[in-house]
């Protein structure tokens, strides 16, 4: 697993927040546009992209994007 | 001239295009300037429609929405558009005990899942523009009865919650969506409903203005909900019906 690649698709549910704004060290939740629809678009994002499960606790339980990548990872 | 209701510069997509409401539509939006993406099955009567629109642009794209590789092709022919209305729909009549499995997959197929993939797919895309607007036909079946109309009031039921759904999701693109709920319309589909013409007459007249509509009354308010007139407008229901629902 690429975390560009996992960047690319996270910044993909998002419409108004400039791409630069997405690193691995991005606080999403202090994103502007971030809100619980955008939480339910992640969730969905990676059961289609990874086929991987995850839940609301492991989006809680990121502050980072990288800390979200980790924890898909470490579900393959 | 000051025309709030202009689709100058606008593409729209709309299904059913062949007759009915998605023809009038079709006709009436190239009439107040828009660039007219017009879908169908029926090749002929598309391509009849096609030569009623005014101006230049129009393309036509012919799609079953029902099947996976034809709805595949037009979304990828479809190019970015800024309204996009689901009229394709058939009607179908059964009384609830001889109600089947496969009656339940047709209609729903037809009137339901594509406009739902259709609308999906293209936003997916990224093909609707910011300010788009989304147009969904539903109909006062969907909250009104009559026997044998089970199926069909039950499939615009659930495009009309839909709406309101895909409202809500969908003002983070800034795009907006409401359904149209016609009562009965003067139709090539209408026109099939097994019923005679004493009974026609008689159904008319429980219609407070006393006939039915035209598919251009139709087609005006698509065109109010594709402008830029209905800016602030999303997740409504615009029933029009001569008045029917309210007896």
């Amino acid at each position: 697993m690429d975390i560009n690649e996992f960047i690319t698709h996270f910044a993909e549910q998002f419409e108004e927040t400039e791409l630069s704004e997405f690193k691995p060290e991005t606080k999403f939740k202090e994103l502007d546009e971030y809100c619980s629809l955008i939480a339910l678009k992640l969730i969905a994002m990676v059961d289609e992209e990874y086929d991987i499960t995850i839940k609301g606790n492991d989006i809680r339980n990121s502050n980072t994007i990288e800390d979200l990548f980790n924890i898909v990872k470490n579900k393959e | 001239m000051y025309n709030p209701y202009s689709l100058e510069g606008k593409t729209i997509l709309i299904t059913g295009a062949s007759s009915g409401i998605g023809r009038a539509t079709a006709i009436e939006c190239s009439k107040l300037g828009a660039r007219c993406i017009i879908t169908a099955r029926n090749q002929e009567r598309l391509q009849q429609t096609l030569n009623q629109l005014e101006g230049d642009g129009h393309i036509q794209i012919f799609a079953d929405l029902t099947k996976k590789d034809e709805l595949e092709n037009l979304i990828n022919q479809t190019p970015k558009i800024d309204g996009l209305v689901n009229s394709a729909g058939i009607v179908y009549s059964k009384p609830i005990t001889f109600i089947k499995q496969d009656d339940l997959d047709k209609i729903f197929s037809i009137n339901t899942y594509a406009p739902i993939i259709l609308t999906k797919s293209l936003i997916k895309q990224k093909k609707i523009n910011k300010r788009g607007s989304i147009v969904i036909i539903s109909s006062i079946a969907s909250d009104t009865q009559t026997p044998g109309n089970t199926i069909y009031g039950m499939a615009k039921s659930a495009l009309a919650c839909f709406t309101r759904y895909c409202a809500l999701e969908l003002a983070q693109n800034k795009i907006r969506v409401n359904s149209i709920h016609p009562g009965m319309i003067n139709t090539e589909m209408t026109a099939n409903i097994c019923i005679s013409k004493e009974e026609i007459e008689i159904d008319k007249n429980t219609y407070p203005l006393k006939r039915y509509g035209e598919p251009q009354e139709i087609a005006w308010a698509i065109i109010y909900l594709l402008s830029d007139a209905s800016s602030f407008v999303t997740g409504s229901k615009l029933t029009i019906d001569g008045g029917k629902s309210l007896i």
